[in-house]
This record gives structure tokens, C-alpha cells and sequence, in this order.
């Protein structure tokens, strides 16, 4: 006698929960929960009350830092596509075995520390290296400051974060189907018309998914922005980090932290509704 | 009356690979051309030297008299329907039958006015604001022929356009575009491995074989009249025979298995004494009986195997080493049992020669 239809199918249900089980338990214990806490601190510390949320809604120098740090964000997602879009369709248009290829080279930085890569940064842009070294040689006597400049935290961020814009365009550039280009040519389409009519339609979702992946991503940087950005042009995450270790103001570091993540998910929020956050994972 | 498409000496090859041998064709204004063949013949290859999508190692094409050796695939003027319809699944019927124009410059009004009475024509009045995913295959399949006509283009170029629908859709869609294209008028070559399809839709089936055009002619001369053994073996069900040539002016041959034999079938090849041919015969055009039958030319068999249509059956037997296949009437099977002898019977007319 085997097991009856009902059992098994009931076992059936139940092994997917159990499989969860161990990350499930792992996020409640070490994210939920905290996060939770950084909620309730918001609005318990240093007294209870909404007084931190309205600094931080309306405080001259917090409005700077998160204006800064989605323009920084926006602007390291426009370069990640600039960069990241030709470098994909390159990609899609060599063999299989070249495309691996350079699908290795990029991602390569991420077999990299954070760190050394921030710090390979400071050595190649600092003002003893060779950037700045090969300026001098080309006659500029006094190369701008690279080091600690929107530049340098800009540069550093796209260098991390292309790789998912490229990724994600890949994806999609590698699934179209070579015959709707071809029968777009067969129709008369030509350079220009081809990529504006039907290419770039075609992989606009590559773009929408990459797009989000990397300024989702960028808000929240911490490490790179501090480390190489210009100390007059903080990013949300730094001035949390300043908050909670140099000022002990924890109330005011958690309700930043509130502010920054609603205003992710609101973001998340409007590309589901849209596109369906299920497609972001290709 | 000078060809329209005309095809000489067209040969392609990738590296060391002959895809195409040496191709000569020419097709008439307006004509039905099917492309038949087995995978790998060489019949899609031509097809997209046609279009330029490739290009032809030598060899010439022209259309009216013109060459297309210099055109790019965007200049040709050709209409072409994919195997998976290759529509743009971000824009909606209407506006997937307008690209053409839009690249044609022609205005949005004028454009959507013309890609409506398209769609029209071709049954999908009503859908034009629907995006192809919430078409049925057949729709979809309504939509790219629209997109391939609506530019009124020298050529139409569907290849195998058919294959991923069901039967019954496929043979509707078979009349819709049969329909169309004569309403049209407009030169077509249709690229398929169905037999049945090429039969019923085509003026003129070429047959492809590795990289060569075995036979073109009307359907019914490629079916009666194969050139070669393989036209024979590929279009419809064929019983064919060993067997040599006893006296050429008589037409009698001697085969192994079925004796003496009488070829009589229309536009036999010239024939010499002796020689070694290949003889066929339509299941069709066999007849089984319990005794031999009066006045025809007779043999035995034993069954085998008896596959039934309903309306007939095809009754699969052994004479010797030979199978033997014939088709009956639907009604004569009950009769008939697997594991009996029986004789089945021919007339000379029948009995096409092939060479070996």
C-alpha cells in the first residue's frame, strides 16, 4: 500500500516551506528584525515623537544630501547605459565563445574586494599617479583635482555597477529574435530607422531592468562615495554613517534610513506596476 | 514571353560546404512557385539569395530583366513571411502592417488607412488595434501576410510559413493565401517540406535535393512523371521496382520481382535494350484480389500491416523482398486480414520507367 493521493500531495505543499525555512529564519533574525528596531528607533530616539522625520523632510542640509545623492544616482545609471549598451550589443553580436569572453573580462571586478577596488582607484587617480602623471606629460601643468571629486566617486561607482547594466541588456539583446531584424530589413529599415523602430523597443525592458537594478543599487552605496567622493557632495548612506558613528544620533541615522528605503521601494513600486519585478531576474 | 524572376547559375557555398550546386530557374509574372524539398536541400538557401539576405558565391538573379546583385535586402522590394511570422510583438497589428509604408515614407494616415484595408483583405478586420501576443497563430499568420503585400512588392517570399499550425487551420490558411495571392496577382515563391501543401497550392513545384533542383513542372506532371527516382520517393507514396529493360521497343521489362512487366505510362524517357531502371508505381494504381485478375498484369503478396484512413487504407505487403503498398477503399478492408496472400494486379499504363 502506498501513500494516498491526498498525502502526498499534501507532502508535496509542504517541501517548498521547508526548503525556505532556513533563509526565511536567516532574514528574520538578522534583517526584519533589525530592521524593525531601526524603525521603532526612529520614532523613540532621543524622545518619542516625529521630530526626527521632520528634520529630516525639511532640513536645508538633509534635503541637499538626498537631492545629491539621487542625482548621483541617476547620473551613474545615464553612464552605466552609455557605457553599458554598446558593450552589450558587442556582446550579442560575436560568437558565443567571444561574448563569454568579454562577459569574463567585466565581471571580473567582482572576483575584487570593495575595498582594493576603491583603493586601486585612489592609486590610479591620486596625485601621484599615472592619470595625473600622463596629463603632466601632455603639457596641462595643473591637472584638476580627480581624487575627492564628484568625478572620482562617479567613475568608481559606474566601473562597479556597469556590469549589472550590462548583464541585464545582454539578456535581452541575445534573446531577439534574428528574423524580426531581417524582416525588418526586408521591409526597407535601415541603420537608424532599424534601432529606433524595432531595436530599441526590443530591448528597452534590458534597459528598464538594468536601469533600476543600478540606481536602487547606487542609492544606498556607502563604501565608494565615501571613501572617494568630495566630502561637500554626501550621499545619503555616508551621512547616515556619519549620524550613527560620529554623532551618536541614532534617531535621526534610522529615520534617514526609513526615508531612504521608502523612497527605494516607492521606486521598486512604480517598475512592478509597470514592468513586473519578476523580469528583473531575466 | 521573357521569365520575370529569373535564377542562372546561382551556386553558394560556406567554406567547403556546396549549400547550393548550380541553380537555373525562372518563374513567369504572377506565377506560384513552391520551393519542395527535404531539410538541408538547398530550397531555403535560395530562397534567402533571393531576399539577399545571403549572398550568391556566383551566379545571377533578376527580376524583370534587372539585377539584384547590387541591392541591398532593403532595396529589393521583396515581401517576405517567416517561419515564426516575425512580427514586432511592441506594436499592434496595424501598426506592424504601417512599418513598411513608415519606411516608405509614407504618412501615418495614409499609412494606417492603407495597412486597415490590408487587414481587411486579409480577414482581420477588427484587429487591427491588438498587439500580436493576443492573436492565435493563425491571426498572426494573417498579419505578416498583410505586412509582406501591403507595399505592393515585385516578390512574395513565404517560407514555410505554415508549419507551426494545427491541420485544419493549415489547410484553410492553404486556400486563404492561394486566395489572396491570385486576388493580388502577385509573384510568389513558397518554401515547404509538405508535399500535400505544394501539391494543392503551387502552378509549378521545384523539387529540391542536396543543393540541386531535381524536377520543376506542375504538380500533377511531378507526381505522374517524376524525373528522377528521388522526385518519385518524395512526392506522394511510391512502390519502386528493380528491374531491367528486355525490349525497349515494346516497353517490357523484367523485374525480380513482379516478372514480366508492360510499361505503358505516358512521357517514358527513351529506353535501350538491357538497361537497368527503377519502375513505379502509385499504390493507387494497384488492385488486390483473392485470384488473379483478367486482363491485368499480376503478382502475389503476402500483408502485412493495414493502416486505416477511414475513407481508404493503405495495405502494406511482402513480395519477396519487396514491399508492396496499396491503397483501397475503405470499404475492401474488411475483408482483408493480416498474414494473407493475395495477388494484386496493374495495367501497363501504370508502370512509369525511371532510371536507375
Amino acid at each position: 500500500m502506498g501513500l494516498s493521493l491526498s498525502a502526498l500531495a499534501e507532502r508535496k505543499t509542504l517541501w517548498p516551506w521547508l526548503l525556505l525555512a532556513p533563509l526565511t529564519i536567516y532574514l528574520a533574525l538578522f534583517f526584519l528584525v533589525p530592521l524593525v528596531e531601526v524603525a521603532i528607533m526612529s520614532v523613540t530616539e532621543p524622545r518619542p515623537g516625529l521630530a526626527n522625520y521632520e528634520k529630516v523632510l525639511t532640513g536645508s542640509l538633509y534635503r541637499k544630501v538626498f537631492l545629491n545623492t539621487f542625482g548621483t544616482a541617476l547620473l551613474v545609471t545615464l553612464c552605466c547605459l552609455l557605457v553599458g549598451y554598446p558593450l552589450a550589443y558587442l556582446m550579442s553580436t560575436v560568437s558565443k565563445r567571444a561574448a563569454m569572453g568579454i562577459l569574463l573580462l567585466i565581471t571580473m571586478s567582482f572576483w575584487t574586494s570593495f575595498l582594493v577596488r576603491t583603493y586601486a582607484w585612489m592609486v590610479l587617480l591620486g596625485n601621484n599617479g599615472p592619470v595625473v602623471w600622463l596629463m603632466q606629460t601632455l603639457g596641462i601643468a595643473e591637472p584638476p583635482p580627480l581624487l575627492f571629486t564628484r568625478f572620482s566617486s562617479t567613475l568608481a561607482m559606474v566601473h562597479i555597477l556597469a556590469p549589472y547594466m550590462i548583464m541585464n541588456i545582454y539578456t535581452v539583446m541575445q534573446k531577439i529574435d534574428p528574423s524580426l531584424i531581417r524582416s525588418a530589413e526586408s521591409m526597407g529599415a535601415y541603420g537608424k530607422s532599424l534601432f529606433r523602430h524595432v531595436y530599441l523597443p526590443l530591448t528597452a525592458p534590458g534597459i528598464a531592468n538594468g536601469s533600476v537594478l543600478v540606481f536602487v543599487i547606487c542609492l544606498g552605496f556607502y563604501v565608494t562615495p565615501v571613501l572617494l567622493g568630495s566630502p561637500r557632495e554626501q550621499m545619503a548612506a555616508g551621512l547616515i554613517g556619519n549620524q550613527i558613528e560620529q554623532f551618536l544620533a541614532f534617531g535621526l541615522g534610522s529615520a534617514m534610513s526609513i526615508v531612504l528605503l521608502v523612497v527605494t521601494l516607492v521606486i521598486l513600486g512604480i517598475y512592478h506596476r509597470r514592468f513586473g519585478l519578476d523580469k528583473l531576474y531575466g | 514571353m521573357s521569365a520575370y524572376l529569373r535564377l542562372a547559375g546561382v551556386n553558394k557555398t560556406f567554406g567547403n560546404f556546396t549549400a547550393l550546386g548550380h541553380i537555373d530557374l525562372e518563374v513567369e509574372k504572377g506565377e506560384f512557385v513552391t520551393f519542395l524539398g527535404p531539410s538541408g536541400s538547398g530550397k531555403t538557401t535560395t530562397l534567402m539569395v533571393i531576399a539577399g539576405f545571403e549572398k550568391a558565391t556566383r551566379g545571377e538573379i533578376t527580376v524583370a530583366d534587372q539585377s539584384l546583385a547590387h541591392l541591398a535586402p532593403q532595396e529589393r522590394n521583396i515581401g517576405i513571411v517567416f517561419q515564426n511570422y516575425a512580427l514586432f510583438p511592441h506594436k499592434t497589428a496595424a501598426e506592424n502592417v504601417y512599418f513598411p509604408l513608415q519606411m516608405r515614407k509614407v504618412g501615418k494616415k495614409e499609412g494606417m488607412k492603407k495597412a486597415a484595408e490590408m487587414l481587411d483583405l486579409v480577414g482581420l478586420k477588427g484587429f487591427a488595434h491588438r498587439l500580436p501576443k493576443e492573436l492565435s497563430g493563425g491571426q498572426q499568420q494573417r498579419v505578416a501576410l498583410a505586412r509582406a503585400l501591403v507595399f505592393e512588392p515585385d516578390l512574395l517570399l513565404l517560407d514555410e510559413p505554415l508549419g507551426a499550425l494545427d491541420k485544419n487551420l493549415r489547410e484553410q490558411m492553404q486556400i486563404e493565401i492561394k486566395r489572396i495571392q491570385k486576388r493580388l496577382g502577385v509573384t510568389t515563391i513558397f518554401v515547404t517540406h509538405d508535399q500535400t501543401e505544394a501539391m494543392s497550392m503551387s502552378d509549378r513545384i521545384v523539387v529540391f535535393s542536396n543543393g540541386a533542383i531535381e524536377q520543376a513542372a506542375a504538380p500533377l506532371d511531378i507526381y505522374h512523371r517524376p524525373a528522377t527516382r528521388f522526385v518519385a520517393d518524395f512526392i506522394g507514396e511510391s512502390n519502386l521496382l528493380e528491374a531491367t529493360i528486355t525490349d525497349a521497343a515494346t516497353g517490357k521489362a523484367h523485374s525480380p520481382v513482379l516478372g514480366e512487366v508492360t510499361c505503358g505510362a505516358e512521357g517514358l524517357p527513351p529506353l535501350t535494350d538491357g538497361q537497368a531502371v527503377s519502375l513505379l508505381i502509385r499504390p493507387e494504381h494497384l488492385k488486390l484480389s483473392r485470384e488473379p485478375k483478367e486482363g491485368r498484369q499480376n503478382a502475389q503478396m503476402v500483408i502485412e500491416t493495414i493502416v486505416n484512413y477511414g475513407d481508404n487504407a493503405v495495405v502494406i505487403g511482402h513480395a519477396g523482398d519487396q514491399q508492396i503498398r496499396v491503397r483501397v477503399p475503405g470499404a475492401d478492408v474488411v475483408i482483408l486480414k493480416e498474414g494473407d496472400s493475395c495477388h494484386f494486379s496493374w495495367t501497363a499504363d501504370a508502370v512509369f520507367v525511371l532510371d536507375k
